[in-house]
């Protein structure tokens, strides 16, 4: 293999005191096609932000054609040839495919004059060296999806790319679009562009990359040559960690079904054909790729995106629910995962964030309880052990942790029947972890049916009684507690599209 | 200091800002001109402002929820129309402020289902609702003043001194009020919610779209009660009412300390905010400046309180009022 372009060697990048990369390290050579896999969460986003500038490292060193990089930053990353592509195309819908292939590496005449012919032919060059057979002067907006990749592919070469970063290229691409990409990825590796392939198809890397690196928990575990590791293999690598948190699962016996979905959909959210139940005292866990549907799911149960199709009942007896106040008025609680942002209003006081969605049981003639509140406020806050200076602070002033306690006390005080969570204890610290896991143990002891949607394989096996696993908007797989493995849920998640991509090795699309 | 009293201040830190203003205002006029504190002059300066208070009372409602109603001058004019034709058609007095309260409502519930249930900017739905219904009465009015009203029309044939008592009277009531429901019903907190951080609140179990809704009808039928107010106060109704209103309804519910942006303020700033713009005018010609500066005068002291506020927030942020040191150290 030729020499090394672009080497990341132990790099490190906290957030808010979260490690999002701890030792992560890359090589990519010229003209090699190298996998980057790992679980959701593994830290292959913050490496790739890192390689392109956008994200400065903690430490670690970042080398390119053998000089180090004191520091990269996305205008320097784009000057020496580093170029990245992500699953949904960043084009100007209103612009022509011309023009947006000459923005940013276009050189104007005097005044900043456009040489409207130079670009055309410029464009129909770039877009011919990709194999694109697209007019140049069509606007991008009507483009279909794998048509803008391929042109954003022919920006990158006209900015003279050296290195191409592909995250999940393929995700929503058919078989045909796919092979046709994976033809432009083998001309560009003849051309000696190294390219990074980010993708959750295990399948489809044999066929494409040369080597594969391994990262979990922001640690490389390594890389091998693609002709030495098996799937199994390498789901073994992104997997194998040890259960290194104890979780506080205790058996609950099971009362009756609390949310029973028949072949539940939703056309605007994408999710499909959903058969699901989840009885008092049970947590079920929701598992899959980004992507896959699950928090999808979780809004058209909660009423954000109603269900178009099927049938939902809610301890035995049939309901519609059209918005969240329904699913309020249901006993449905939902903490949705981007709490910083929905999950609790920021700017106002703790207290009165507590008491949000139960305010009619805290009025007296529609009037306000002043003193109810607050002792409701002071009882929960204290016994999920939210730390805050006072129930009159903002919320905005605690940490993730604290307020997701806040969050979750919200509802707990609604005594909810269904409770689902959406990532519940993401981006927050260990010990608060365990108190959010202590919690949900508590509530299904109660009688709470809790639904819980998690990116962490551990949570997902140390808490659920049942894993539902999802692809492609729908359930594919309900694994028991027993029968459950890392390997088996992370295989279902990846979904079985194994024979169709058997099918492109077996007609001479390998590698070499 | 004492602790309730720092638990007042801690909860109205918005509103001292105006009301050191108002104060400082009011002490230099108090010095340099003490006839503006004669009996008349605050009558007058009650009078003219009760009517105002009301509306901008709705509009903090509206400002709160994070949208905007600039069609209040306009429906304004339209409930004084109305009010005078009823009356002249014969309507007994007893009953045209309540038709009057009911046509201003329904002037909001319009803007309410534009803006709430059809989700349209209500900058623009207001701004189209401003321009329709003004034109729509200089149409039907042809610009002509509502003239030879009945005798029970003005002063709603009372004892003019009884009925500016009432007019005041209704003003501070539908003060207190307000203030106590947003503070005390679950529909005054909704509110805040919504304005806030309207997703946050739909996920829990509010409807954004059904507050918005009752927002806007409110302060319809507070504009209509507003107008009514207003029109007793002559024996003949102008067909340009309350022209430039929502200005100054907007520019008091602001310079009071309630955020542009939604879910912040109160009533009671909004009170200090159409004291602190009623009398500043009125206390210039006092002082001896000129009336045409008065305009002027109001428009800094909007963008004063905007500047301030935007200072309050980034100090409250970053821990100091420029740089970036505390956001960045985290």
């Amino acid at each position: 293999m030729s020499q090394v372009v672009l080497r990341a060697t132990d790099v490190t990048k906290a957030y808010a005191g979260v490690q999002a990369l701890e030792r992560a390290s890359l090589e990519l050579c010229a003209g090699e096609v190298h996998a980057l896999v790992g679980e959701n969460g593994a830290g292959k986003s913050t490496l790739i932000k890192i390689l392109t500038g956008a994200v400065q490292p903690d430490s670690g060193e970042i080398s390119f054609d053998g000089e180090r990089l004191a520091r990269l930053t996305p205008a320097s990353a784009k000057a020496l040839g580093i170029a990245a592509i992500y699953q949904q195309p960043a084009l100007f819908g209103e612009l022509t495919v011309a023009e947006n292939i000459a923005l940013g590496i276009e050189r104007t005449g005097r005044w900043g004059r456009v040489d409207w012919r130079a670009r055309h032919r410029r464009a129909e060059e770039l877009l011919g060296r990709v194999g694109a057979r697209i007019d140049a002067e069509i606007d991008a907006g009507e483009l279909s999806m794998p048509q803008q990749q391929l042109v954003e592919i022919a920006r990158a070469l006209g900015a003279d790319a050296r290195v191409l970063i592909l995250d999940e290229p393929t995700a929503s691409l058919s078989k045909e679009d796919t092979d046709n990409l994976f033809r432009v990825v083998r001309e560009l590796r003849e051309q000696g562009v190294g390219m990074i392939y980010i993708s959750h198809r295990l399948e489809e890397l044999p066929v494409i990359a040369d080597r594969v690196t391994v990262l979990r928990d922001g640690n490389t575990i390594g890389t091998r040559d693609m002709g030495d590791v098996n799937r199994e293999q390498l789901i073994g690598m992104m997997v194998g960690r040890e259960l290194a948190t104890v979780f506080p699962k205790r058996t609950v016996p099971l009362g009756d079904t609390v949310l029973e979905l028949r072949g539940v959909g939703c056309k605007a959210s994408g999710v499909s054909g959903i058969d699901l139940t989840v009885r008092a005292g049970e947590i079920v866990g929701l598992s899959g790729l980004v992507g896959a549907g699950r928090s999808e799911l979780a809004r058209t149960i909660f009423g954000l995106t109603p269900a178009d199709r099927g049938e939902m009942f809610v301890r035995g007896q049939r309901v519609r629910i059209g918005s969240p106040a329904d699913a309020v008025a249901r006993g449905i609680a939902y903490v949705p995962e981007d709490r910083r942002r929905h999950g609790v209003v920021l700017e106002m006081p703790v207290s009165e964030n507590v008491t949000l969605a139960a305010l009619g049981n805290l009025s007296r003639f529609g009037a306000l309880d002043f003193r109810r509140e607050r002792e409701l406020a002071a009882d929960y806050t204290r016994r999920l052990g939210v730390k805050t200076a006072s129930i009159r602070s903002l919320v905005s002033t605690l940490s993730g942790g604290n307020q997701q306690k806040v969050a979750l006390s919200r509802w707990l005080l609604t005594k909810p029947t269904l409770l689902v969570l959406d990532e519940p204890t993401q981006g927050i610290d260990v010990g608060a972890k365990s108190e959010i896991h202590e919690l949900m143990m508590e509530l299904a002891e109660q009688g709470v049916a809790i639904l819980m949607i998690s990116s962490e394989l551990p949570e997902i096996l140390g808490m659920s009684d049942r894993i539902a696993v999802m692809h492609g908007g729908t359930i594919v797989s309900v694994l028991d507690r027993a029968e459950a493995t890392p390997e088996r849920v992370l295989a279902r998640a990846l979904g079985e599209r194994t024979s169709e991509f058997q099918a492109l090795v077996a007609a001479g699309a390998g590698p070499r | 200091m004492n602790r309730a009293l720092a638990v007042t201040l801690g909860r109205h830190k918005r509103e001292l800002p105006p009301a050191a203003a108002l104060i400082a205002v009011l002490l230099a006029v108090l010095v340099a001109a003490p006839a503006f504190f004669g009996a008349s002059n605050l009558r007058d300066l009650a009078l003219n402002n009760a009517p105002v208070l009301i509306v901008s009372l709705g509009m903090t409602l509206v400002i709160l929820v994070g949208e905007i109603d600039i069609s209040v001058g306009s429906q304004f004019a339209v409930c004084s129309v109305v009010a005078g034709l009823l009356s002249k058609a014969g309507v007994p007095i007893a009953l045209v402020p309540m038709v009057v309260l009911l046509v201003g409502a329904a002037m909001g519930a319009l803007n309410g289902f534009l803006v709430g249930t059809l989700g349209l900017p209500s900058i623009i739905v207001t701004l189209a609702m401003l321009v329709a219904w003004r034109d729509a009465l200089r149409w039907a009015t042809e610009g002509a003043w509502v003239q030879d009203l009945p005798s029970d029309f003005q002063w709603f044939g009372l004892a003019p001194a009884a009925a500016q008592t009432l007019i005041i009277v209704v003003a501070i009531v539908v003060l207190m009020l307000g203030a106590w429901a947003l503070r005390n019903l679950q529909l005054g907190r909704s509110l805040y919610a919504v304005g806030s951080d309207e997703e946050a609140a739909r996920l829990a179990g509010i409807e954004p779209k059904r507050v918005l809704f009752g927002v806007f009808t409110v302060t319809g039928a507070l504009v209509g009660l507003a107008a009514m107010l207003n029109a007793v106060r002559f024996n003949a109704v102008p067909s340009n009412a309350g022209l430039g209103l929502e200005l100054t309804a907007v520019a008091a519910v602001v310079v009071g300390g309630t955020a542009i942006t939604g879910g912040r303020g109160s009533m009671l700033g909004t009170l200090i905010g159409v004291l602190l713009l009623g009398t500043i005018g009125t206390a210039m010609t006092y002082v001896g400046i000129s009336p045409f500066w008065a305009k002027a005068i109001q428009g800094l002291i909007i963008l004063a309180a905007l500047v301030a506020d935007a200072a309050l927030a980034r100090f409250e942020r970053h821990g100091s009022l420029f740089g970036r040191r505390a956001a960045a150290a985290r």
